[in-house]
């Protein structure tokens, strides 16, 4: 119980931040088109920010199944990752109907949060998930319910707040690691490559260009930086 | 709108699979260092890809954004938590707005 109460308070600034961007996904979903339950369906199954976008896009033609699958499958991969990264992280409570059951709760930021802990209890995890889908349900009905009550120049400063998470998350760790400075500052930079040539920009998808660019930063910097033992537990 | 089920299935479905799968499925630890140094590299690299360089275009200004990362940034570095930085950042970028809004008339 203790574990998961942790879990639950750790879970708050998530649960806050997707508030916002979910908030802002719900006054999309209805400006292109789809009613306040069928925003907050896709958010109560999905719980992804990216991929959610993605899928809108993809909605709003007819039929288009296979477009959807492999623009969700660039889009998420990365969650792949952060599973087999936090297999190796949890404790022997961690069974496999557990596994099964929490595994939907697999967001970047609550497998940050769960990533800092030396060992991963299922308990912790669950108490952890709780209120960012909560949050993530919640600020999709609001702002399908109540978005376009809010002035322009609020909504446009809230798109800002899933950004602001993830500079929390990455910079006390890039201040302390160099490698994962460079590794950050390799991704960003190939990204922007990504951006800024027109005819990338013009040919490859957001979500396959996302994951094309983390790739080749973590191999670099596995190949550069190869972590030591303890070290990656510590930090 | 049957459409919207079928998407939902495939939507919803994709997503869960592609968590759940290696969640379930890696029970061992792995060994090999090359491996372990990427996936503990990875989620960084994924957040750094998906901030740069939409983040400076998130609010539509590439001013009142780059302000508000620019703050945002500023207390992520001295170890502020999640919700502050987030909070601090989208505060940043109203004031920032407000300013270019009124420069601008």
């Amino acid at each position: 119980m203790k574990l998961f109460l942790r879990g639950l308070r750790s879970g708050i600034p998530i649960g806050l931040g997707y508030l916002s961007v979910s908030f802002s996904f719900g006054i999309m979903a209805l400006s292109m088109g789809f009613t306040w339950w069928q925003a907050v369906i896709i958010s109560m199954t999905t719980v992804t920010s990216a991929g959610q976008l993605a899928a809108l896009d993809i909605m709003i033609h007819p039929a288009q199944y296979a477009a959807m699958l492999i623009s969700q499958l660039t889009v998420n991969v990365r969650y792949s990752f952060m599973s087999i990264s936090l297999s190796q992280k949890v404790s022997d409570k961690f069974t496999g109907i557990k596994r099964w059951l929490l595994g939907f709760f697999m967001t970047d930021e609550i497998f940050a949060v769960a990533a800092a802990e030396d060992e991963v209890d299922p308990k912790f995890f669950a108490g952890l998930s709780v209120i960012p889908y909560i949050g993530w349900t919640l600020g999709t009905l609001l702002g399908a319910l109540i978005g376009n009550v809010l002035p322009a120049i609020v909504l446009s400063a809230l798109c800002l707040a899933i950004y602001g998470m993830f500079l929390a998350i990455v910079a006390p760790v890039a201040r302390k690691s160099r490698a994962v400075l460079a590794v950050v500052g390799i991704a960003g930079a190939l990204h922007c490559v990504f951006y800024f040539v027109p005819w990338l920009k013009a040919n490859v998808s957001s979500g396959i260009s996302i994951s094309i660019c983390a790739i080749v930063a973590a191999v670099v910097g596995a190949l550069l930086f190869p972590v030591k033992d303890q070290e990656e537990v510590a930090e | 709108m049957k459409d919207f089920w079928i998407y939902l299935l495939i939507l919803a479905g994709s997503t869960y699979l592609v968590r759940a799968i290696p969640f379930a499925a890696m029970r061992k630890k792995i060994e090999n260092r090359f491996v372990k140094s990427f996936l503990y590299y990875i989620p960084y690299a994924v957040l750094s890809a998906m901030t740069l360089p939409a983040a400076f275009y998130a609010t539509g200004n590439v001013i009142s954004g780059a302000v508000g990362l620019a703050v945002g940034g500023f207390f992520a570095y001295r170890g502020k938590g999640l919700t502050f930085v987030a909070i601090v950042s989208c505060a940043a970028a109203f004031l920032a707005e407000c300013a270019i809004r009124l420069v601008a008339q």
